[in-house]
């Protein structure tokens, strides 16, 4: 008999059976996981078992290659505060729709699962969680295999100036060293390599872009699979609240 | 022991019983069992019904309802008013609506709600028809009755926006307490989206 408990965020619950349902976790230590939740369908187990809600869960099965069975505590339940604000749940989405479509099953990745946690808990504050989102899509590119390397400059080795990133490599470039390159490369903001630079409307949309290329081109691209609509979904919110700049 | 004492036809009444929510494979042999014992009461007129409604049950062309007649009742019903549409996940939804019998304006039903895990997107959904509905000159609010989950509330948010160029009010469902329900007995979630919906 397989057994373990663990903090986990849920990534979405998927009716199974009448009375059933499927949860799907990221849990702290245990990566991405699924089990069956008995009663799941049900309005009272449903609600703490929304996306972006923090659980302790317990999952048990014959082996540990099988599907199992969860059960859940609650213990943070945002996804019911976040509903009425339209970015906020936007943000939630896209990120468990990011962590369900890029983690491989059962493989623990706590300081993802630990950046994902403080990104959920900033989604009231629209001011600051969409800068915070793009820092987070890197860690999600970096803890997958396919970091960035923002370090230093790929043509001269300097670690100043860094302007631009190389689709190609993955390493930060400065727009100087670049010469008839520069247009095939990808913009850099400055808030990505400097804590305390701004983080413009602009930036985050060059951000997005960045981690965006990344994840579509190397990450879901490796998986056979499209970035999720969620994503889009919430790029498109923020440009029209006027946190990224159009275009 | 069934297969001995059962002919074909038998087995497969049970088997498409069993299909039906609700039922499993022994509740449907009861069930079979009990439509056989009342042939003419029950199990004539169950199957004539059930030929009746697959030949004649369609998909209303206006709100997505199932009727026997196109546009449906409730559509092509006098007296309700044309100004409100109310928008649902499914037919089931519409007919909860129906029975509390408070809303006497139209419906439109979406079909389900966007969902990943699910792979459903916007164009899956019935939602350009209802932007098209909304966009009627007649027409002053949409009411979001999509359940409180969040793949419900991100299409709600999402028809937001598709509505937002049209002269509409959009309004949505409250969420919190139920009536009849002890606050010692509600879930953290439901308690925080009344409190941020207190009036």
């Amino acid at each position: 008999m397989a057994e373990w408990s663990d903090h986990a965020i849920s990534l979405g619950l998927r009716r199974f059976g009448e009375t059933g349902a499927i949860l799907e976790v990221f849990a702290r230590t245990h990566g991405r996981r699924r089990g069956m939740v008995y009663g799941g369908a049900s309005q009272k187990k449903r609600a703490p078992l929304q996306a972006g809600n923090t659980l302790r869960v317990t999952w048990k099965a014959r082996s540990d290659d099988n599907l199992g069975f969860f059960t859940a505590e609650s213990e943070n339940e945002r996804a019911a505060v976040h509903m009425a604000d339209a970015e906020a749940l936007a943000g939630l989405a896209a990120l468990s729709d990011l962590l369900a479509g890029a983690l491989p099953e059962g493989e623990s990745k706590p300081a993802l699962y630990d950046a994902a946690e403080t990104l959920l808990d900033m989604l009231g504050h629209n001011d600051v969680w969409p800068a915070l989102f793009v820092r987070w899509e890197l860690g999600l590119l970096t803890m997958m295999g396919f970091g960035l390397d923002l370090s230093r400059c790929a043509v001269s080795g300097s670690n100043d100036g860094l302007t631009h990133v190389s689709p190609k490599s993955g390493k930060a470039v400065r727009g100087s060293e670049a010469g008839g390159y520069l247009d095939r490369l990808l913009p850099l903001p400055a808030f990505l390599i400097d804590n305390t630079a701004p983080a413009t409307p602009v930036d985050i949309r060059a951000g997005f872009r960045l981690t965006g290329y990344f994840l579509g081109e190397r990450l879901f691209a490796d998986l056979n699979k499209q970035i999720p609509e969620a994503r889009l979904l919430m790029i498109d919110r923020l440009v029209r609240a006027g946190r990224l700049s159009p275009g | 022991m069934i297969n001995r004492s059962a002919g074909p036809e038998i087995l497969r009444l049970i088997d498409l019983l069993s299909k039906l929510p609700g039922l499993g494979p022994r509740s449907a042999r009861r069930a079979a069992l009990h439509l056989l014992k009342r042939r003419d009461q029950l199990l004539s007129p169950l199957a004539a019904a059930l030929a009746d409604a697959a030949a004649k049950v369609q998909i209303c062309r206006l709100c997505a309802n199932f009727d026997t007649v196109n546009p449906c009742s409730v559509c092509a019903a006098p007296g309700r008013d044309n100004s409100v549409i109310c928008a649902v996940e499914e037919v089931g939804d519409l007919w909860a609506m129906e029975r509390s019998g408070v809303f006497r304006g139209r419906y439109h039903v979406v079909g389900g709600t966007l969902s990943a895990l699910d792979g459903i997107r916007p164009e899956d959904l019935n939602i350009a028809g209802l932007v098209e509905r909304a966009g009627a000159t007649d027409v002053r609010e949409v009411i979001l009755a999509l359940n409180a989950t969040v793949d419900g509330q991100t299409t709600a948010h999402y028809i937001t926006d598709r509505l937002a160029h049209l002269p509409v009010r959009v309004t949505r469902l409250a969420h919190g307490v139920p009536v009849g329900g002890e606050l010692d007995h509600l879930d953290d979630g439901t308690i925080a989206a009344a409190m941020a919906s207190r009036r």
